[in-house]
């Protein structure tokens, strides 16, 4: 008996350890999770600041001072030591996202999530992630190790944090997935630019674009998407001269797009991913010197994309947002210059039809086999065997669909051709910019940049302004590239690059200011084809609109223009739509619906109605007036908000405007007005009824998510701001502006900044979100720049990095 | 003072000495050695070990947390489906650990009555 009670109670002393011990399907292991010694509660405390902390392989001692929003100030002796303490100050507050953000770029979140995520992965493997990166590593191997030495630093610099980091101290996302982070690489480095290139270059609609072709012919074809707009404001003024010019475009061969039906194409980054960016000539500033300003527009996440930090050498004093991963200021400004990016949207992926021999070791090109490269992608899965992909490779790139994945076609596939496969050195252009001192290191910096492309304005405290549209384009004949090719034919390939000096760019214009906001990049007079991928039509107008409407501007403006909420789209439609839609048959709810939305001044502010009965009535409309466009068991994508708009008001009885299901009437555009407008009143009273009412920001219920699926409890809701996507405060409900910036090129230059998130990553710093509701608001920090290694008033902690001796 | 209130102290001396250098189930070693060394009777068995690492987790807990103004706590109560209610968080997290304790101490008592017996 007293064996048995033994055994029992020796059963339930290993029972409860278990339970308490292991995650068991979405709860955490509650002993390790909760326990006071080594659990969460250990991370609830705002982040230490002062001290010395000793760190081996520095050269020299690195000063880090913080200021009250938690903004690091790195004064560090030379380059080495500057780039190693960024590593460790930036896992120091983000060692979670680091990492989290580039097992994500490598496809490997099935071994946090398990199966569920095996999807994502093979995608990520598929589109060659992994491989982009090794190729960025091998390029910086061969050409230059000065580069990959500071990536290298960096590197060091986030594994001596993570070597001195005990079970208590990890982020307490580890803590609830129940994992440990693992040393970085170098390879990490390159595997988040991929990340950041796919986000903003990894759009592309060419496999949509084919089956849109083949569903409604080629005259329709460009009606819906054509290569420019009506009317076109480009980010490069249209009065540039480009005689200068002297290699021509690829001359056009007798191709064809290859008409196959595709069902169903990989996941892409977020379709409003962009930025605005301008700058404006000190003859145009009230203060006569030059002011800059930046706004990218990206996923509201927590812990935010950004972190803002101040890195020095004695020889130069870089301050801006970084990115966790990445060396240099990406957006800021140093004694002398002021630079920022938005995205130029250029089509730099391609897609090419494969055929195979029998058993797939070979493919046909230009009437010949040549041999397959096959890749085997290991995935781990957590709590299962590894899943082994194999991805054929072609000269084009990897065969992403082919009979193993999303595709039936035994002896073909579709192989993608993208420039963030190329090797490149994307990292030394922030290591130059953080450095230079005047336009032409600025252009000089530019040069090593190839993906994602981008728009870099510039303003100097010389009195320059610039812009760039920065990328390695392929020199594609007319047309090339905008539907799948046939992958045999060499006239396919791409034949050449521009030269780098023919990228489109202006400096100092006439006008006295730059601006992007991803827009077509030039117009019909630049000498290359860059169709029509989807560019923005509406931010560009109203920033150059602004711009064009007084002789001078001040910060003050500029902060205006960042929190602008005119919503020009919805004033080129809705008079339209009130004037021309038949109201006699309204219910007394919808004409009350219809007074609101007649009174509306077009601004998405938070208080108005107004916005959120233009979101439904457009909405009902879009989707009334593509059906035709909705066809199950295809990969399709529907004309752009311009073109649609320009369709309603143009195009009032086309065939497209009739609702296909509805057989005995014909639709005009008049009749869909109407009718989308009562299923939105519908929808609306619906909203009311529940919600209490629809102003626009309970409508829009903006919010930050944690990077993790949005986990409620580390996230934020209901951020009280306006505006919406394609206005200038481009906040829709969960992306929008993720850092604004605005330097004025005083000498040293003075910057305002703001981000919605906060400098820590741990949700139990008062640190995490502090500067959301002041970035709703629309306000911004004054950015200390400091000139030397001396604290000053507004620093509040002083920590610093001792190089460790070897006694 | 009674054997009770010895067991009750010496668990939590001993259980904040082992969680110096062993992770979270040094609460379950410290319960299962006070056990055999200070055994209890009946329900005592359980409940004294049980008290003294709820009382000893909470007191931790609630000393970390309102330091911080709970913002943590929170969250994690949110996380856990607990409406964001810091206290009770506080009251989990020590009933966790006096289970793991109460139990451990019980499988303890039982080696103890063992040991007397050879």
């Amino acid at each position: 008996m007293k064996y048995f009670k033994l055994l029992i109670s020796f059963g339930l002393t290993i029972g409860i350890f278990y339970v308490l011990n292991t995650q068991l399907g979405n709860i955490p292991p509650l002993g390790k999770f909760l326990n006071p010694v080594s659990g969460i509660w250990q991370n609830e405390t705002n982040e230490a600041i002062i001290g010395d902390i000793s760190i081996p392989g520095l050269k020299d001692e690195v000063t880090v001072h913080y200021d009250e929003l938690m903004i690091p100030h790195v004064f560090a002796q030379n380059e080495a030591d500057l780039y190693k303490a960024q590593g460790y100050i930036t896992a120091k507050h983000r060692l979670w996202q680091l990492e989290f953000q580039t097992h994500a770029a490598a496809g490997r979140i099935s071994e946090l999530f398990g199966e569920r995520a095996l999807d994502y992965d093979r995608s990520e493997r598929r589109r060659g992630m992994v491989y982009g990166a090794e190729q960025v590593m091998e390029y910086l191997e061969k050409y230059d190790p000065v580069t990959l030495g500071f990536i290298q630093n960096y590197s060091d610099g986030v594994n001596a944090y993570i070597d001195q980091l005990n079970l208590d101290q990890y982020p307490v996302e580890y803590k609830l997935l129940d994992y440990k982070p693992e040393a970085w690489t170098p390879k990490k480095t390159a595997l988040l630019l991929m990340y950041m290139t796919k986000m903003l270059a990894g759009y592309d609609d060419d496999l949509e674009y084919t089956n849109v072709l083949r569903l409604v012919g080629k005259e329709n074809f460009e009606l819906l998407f054509p290569d420019f707009f009506d009317i076109t404001d480009p980010v490069i003024p249209k009065e540039t001269d480009w005689s200068f010019i002297d290699v021509p475009q690829t001359p056009l061969p007798a191709s064809k797009a290859v008409l196959d039906t595709i069902t169903e194409t990989i996941e892409k980054p977020h379709p409003d991913n962009g930025s605005n960016n301008w700058a404006v000539s000190g003859a145009r500033s009230v203060t006569g010197n030059p002011i800059l300003a930046n706004d990218p527009h990206l996923g509201l996440k927590l812990p935010s994309i950004w972190f803002v930090m101040q890195l020095s050498t004695p020889d130069h004093n870089a301050f801006g947002a970084t990115i966790p991963g990445a060396l240099g200021v990406i957006s800021g400004f140093n004694q002398y210059i002021a630079w920022g990016e938005t995205n130029a949207t250029r089509d730099v992926i391609d897609w090419y039809k494969i055929a195979f021999n029998e058993d797939r070791s070979k493919y046909k090109y230009d009437n010949q086999w040549k041999d397959v490269i096959t890749r085997v992608e290991e995935i781990k899965i957590r709590e299962k065997e590894s899943y082994k992909d194999t991805v054929l490779y072609t000269h084009h790139g990897p065969v992403v669909y082919d009979k193993n994945f999303k595709s039936e076609n035994q002896r073909s596939g579709y192989a993608m051709r993208w420039i963030a496969h190329d090797g490149s050195n994307n990292q030394k252009t922030f290591i130059e910019l953080n450095k230079a001192k005047n336009y032409d290191d600025y252009v000089s910096a530019l040069q090593y940049w190839n993906a994602p492309a981008q728009n870099f304005v510039f303003a100097s405290t010389e009195g320059d302004i610039a812009l760039w549209i920065q990328g390695k384009f392929a020199n594609k004949w007319e047309g090339q590239g905008k539907f799948l090719m046939d992958g045999s034919n060499p006239e396919n390939d791409w034949q050449s690059f521009i030269p780098q000096q023919f990228n489109a760019h202006t400096k100092n214009p006439e006008r006295g200011f730059v601006s992007s906001a991803n827009q077509h990049p030039v117009d019909e007079n630049y000498p290359y084809y860059v169709f029509n991928d989807g560019y923005e039509t509406y931010r560009n107008r109203v920033i150059n609109d602004f711009f064009n409407s007084k002789d001078k501007f001040s910060v003050q403006d500029f902060k205006e223009l960042h929190n602008n909420n005119y919503n020009l789209k919805a004033a080129e439609l809705v008079p339209h739509m009130l004037e021309h839609m038949e109201t006699s048959s309204l219910s007394e709810d919808e004409k009350a619906i219809y007074e609101e939305i007649k009174a509306w001044n077009f601004n998405n502010d938070i208080d108005e109605v107004g916005p959120s009965i233009w979101r439904q009535w457009y909405g009902k409309l879009y989707n009334m007036l593509w059906d035709e466009l909705d066809v199950e068991d295809m990969a399709l994508t529907s004309p752009y908000t311009y073109q649609t708009i320009y369709l309603l008001k143009n195009c009032g009885n086309h065939k497209f405007m009739d609702i296909v299901e509805t057989k005995d009437k014909t639709e005009s555009s008049k009749d869909l007005f109407l009718l989308a407008f009562q299923e939105a009143a519908k929808r609306l009273k619906e909203l009311k009824e529940r919600d209490g009412d629809y102003t626009w920001v309970n409508y829009k219920g903006t919010y930050a998510g944690h990077l993790l699926q949005s986990l409620p409890a580390f996230s934020r809701f209901d951020i009280p701001i306006g505006g919406d996507r394609n206005i200038v405060n481009a906040t829709s409900e969960d992306h929008g502006p993720s850092w604004r910036m605005i330097v004025e090129m005083t000498s040293p230059p003075t910057a305002l900044g703001i981000y919605p998130g906060g400098q820590s990553g741990n949700p139990g710093s008062q640190y995490y979100d502090n500067f959301i509701d002041d970035w709703a608001a629309g306000d911004y920090y004054s950015l200390n720049f400091l000139q030397s290694n001396e604290a000053t008033d507004a620093i509040i902690g002083t920590q610093t990095l001792k190089p460790t001796h070897h006694d | 003072m009674t054997k009770n209130s010895i067991n009750f102290i010496i668990t939590i001396i001993l259980a904040f000495v082992l969680s110096l250098f062993l992770p979270w189930w040094s609460i379950m070693i410290a319960a299962g050695i006070t056990a055999i060394s200070i055994p209890l009777k009946k329900a005592a068995v359980f409940f004294i070990p049980f008290l003294a690492i709820l009382v000893f987790w909470s007191i931790y807990c609630f000393t970390i947390s309102s330091a911080n103004d709970f913002t943590l706590a929170k969250k994690i109560s949110q996380l856990l489906q607990m409406g964001g209610n810091a206290y009770l968080l506080i009251l989990l997290t020590g009933i966790i650990g006096g289970l793991a304790a109460g139990i451990a101490a019980i499988f303890g008592k039982q080696i103890a009555v063992l040991r007397k017996q050879q």
